[in-house]
């Protein structure tokens, strides 16, 4: 049952990835080196996604029974035959397990790079709207150079990233911030669109659509979102002082009070602690930690796209039909009694 | 493409033109909202008259901000006349429910600077911001 071994690996790639997340979310190494941990984050994210997959596609080999050198189809068949006397060794029975496995996988893909296309496209409309409404309504401002201005006394600053990226500021959060401070949130929204930050975000936004009942997607969203912009701040930092910076967080965070509880989908508790780390600088990760991330994260991205490569080797190697329909073939190989010939091989 | 550029912000060729067409649009919307009833293309080429803009301009231009769903337009005997699908005020708040995160938006198009935070937060944050302010003073 060595294909199924390999399934089992690549459940145990997913499983561990999925299992690292609340940790991530909890611990607090990533508020000391925030593009490090965003890293880990993707990494994770596509380890889990992939691997989720590769499980339910590796599932096409149930019942299969594989020894390391696979000589004929036929003397593999004779040991199966041998094996086969219980009930789960039934045709029926195994097509049924591995049919069920492989549309359970493709599901899956199919639903993954939906929401990510759902996801890009929902963003894209977004951003357009933004874009005409802006052209038609808003105007510059000598005092935020190269962002737009839009008339209205609430406080509100943000970034429309994308084709013509714009920063836009309200006339309220021109009123509430001194020229020093709206250099740091300049500063700020420039570090997100020249960084693309909204490119590292779409994903766990998609996962988040994917499955919003999903308490991990939601953390694990928010933890993205949070680092993303404690990133953001460290760039603003490079140019000006943290004081400035603060300072526009606090204004920014009290301007539009809300009561409690009444806060949109996450949020609560970031500004706080943006601010508390901009109070208390954390030194950032030591170099070889940091190495030692990247290279951990590098693996755990590759880790299920090689594992499923070999799994489709094997599978083709194992059934010997050549061509790409290795694994669909063990979908057939219960009812496979008669010689037949299936591309250039002949399968006795 | 579009969508590709979209994405990874390329710029294109067409931002002059696009650029152009906009500052149009633009001061179209202008004349529109300022008047009280809806007008003729003709009405509104004589709002602009400082423009010098032909005719067939301020149609198309017309025609792209009723296609777009800004304007609004109703047959008038053999001329079409435009009015505002929405006022300033409207769209202003609309971009600004989204700016405050007010809409339940789930695609993160946007990035905002900062959230606004609870009462209790915000007391925490001043608290935080007097003692800055006090060591500043005091080092300074």
């Amino acid at each position: 049952m060595r294909g199924l071994a390999d399934a089992a690996l690549l459940g145990a790639v997913a499983a561990g990835s999925v299992a690292t997340m609340p940790a991530m979310v909890r611990a607090t190494w990533p508020r000391r080196s925030p593009a490090t941990a965003i890293l880990l984050w993707q990494a994770l994210g596509l380890a889990g996604g992939l691997a989720a997959v590769g499980t339910l596609l590796g599932g096409v080999m149930i019942g299969l029974p594989v020894s390391g050198r696979p000589t004929s189809i036929a003397g593999a068949f004779l040991r199966a035959r041998a094996l086969e006397t219980a009930w789960w060794h039934e045709p029926g029975v195994l097509i049924a397990a591995r049919g069920l496995c492989l549309v359970a996988g493709l599901a899956l893909l199919t639903l993954l790079c939906w929401v990510l296309v759902a996801a890009t496209a929902g963003v894209v409309n977004a951003r357009r709207r933004q874009r005409e409404l802006l052209a038609l309504l808003a105007h510059g401002d000598p005092k935020v150079p190269g962002a737009l201005v839009l008339d209205h006394p609430a406080a509100a600053a943000y970034c429309v990233p994308g084709l013509h990226s714009t920063i836009v500021f309200s006339a309220g959060a021109l009123e509430l911030l001194d020229p020093a401070e709206l250099a740091a949130v300049l500063a700020h929204e420039r570090a997100h669109l020249r960084e693309r930050h909204d490119l590292v975000l779409l994903p766990f936004t998609a996962l988040r659509r994917a499955f919003p009942r999903s308490g991990l997607c939601a953390d694990a969203y928010r933890a993205v979102a949070l680092l993303v912009e404690m990133l953001a701040d460290d760039r603003a930092l490079r140019a000006r002082p943290a004081r400035e910076l603060i300072s526009a967080l606090v204004l920014f965070g009290t301007a539009g009070q809300v009561p409690a509880g009444t806060l949109a989908a996450g949020g609560e508790g970031d500004v706080a602690a943006r601010v508390a780390r901009l109070l208390r600088p954390m030194r950032p990760l030591p170099a070889p930690a940091i190495a030692a991330i990247c290279a951990g994260a590098a693996v755990i991205a590759a880790a299920p796209a090689v594992l499923l490569v070999w799994v489709w080797l094997r599978a083709t190697l194992v059934t010997r039909y050549q061509g790409p329909y290795g694994p669909m073939c063990c979908l057939l190989l219960p009812v496979l009694r008669k010689p037949f010939t299936f591309g250039r091989t002949s399968v006795r | 493409m579009i969508l590709l550029d979209a994405l990874f912000g390329r710029n294109t060729g067409r931002f002059a033109f696009v650029n152009r067409l906009g500052e149009l649009e633009r001061a179209i919307m202008d004349v529109l909202w300022d008047a009280v009833t809806p007008m003729t293309v003709r009405e509104v080429s004589v709002r602009l008259t400082e423009r010098n803009l032909a005719h067939t301009t301020v149609m198309t231009v017309l025609d792209r901000l009723a296609k777009k769903g800004f304007a609004m337009r109703q047959r008038d005997g053999r001329a079409w006349r435009y009015c505002p699908a929405a006022t300033r005020e409207a769209y202003v708040a609309e971009l600004m429910l989204t700016a405050l995160d007010q809409t339940g938006d789930r695609t993160a198009a946007l990035a905002r600077f900062a959230r606004s935070v609870s009462d209790v937060e915000a007391d925490v944050l001043r608290d935080a911001l007097e003692q800055t302010g006090e060591e500043h003073e005091g080092t300074g």
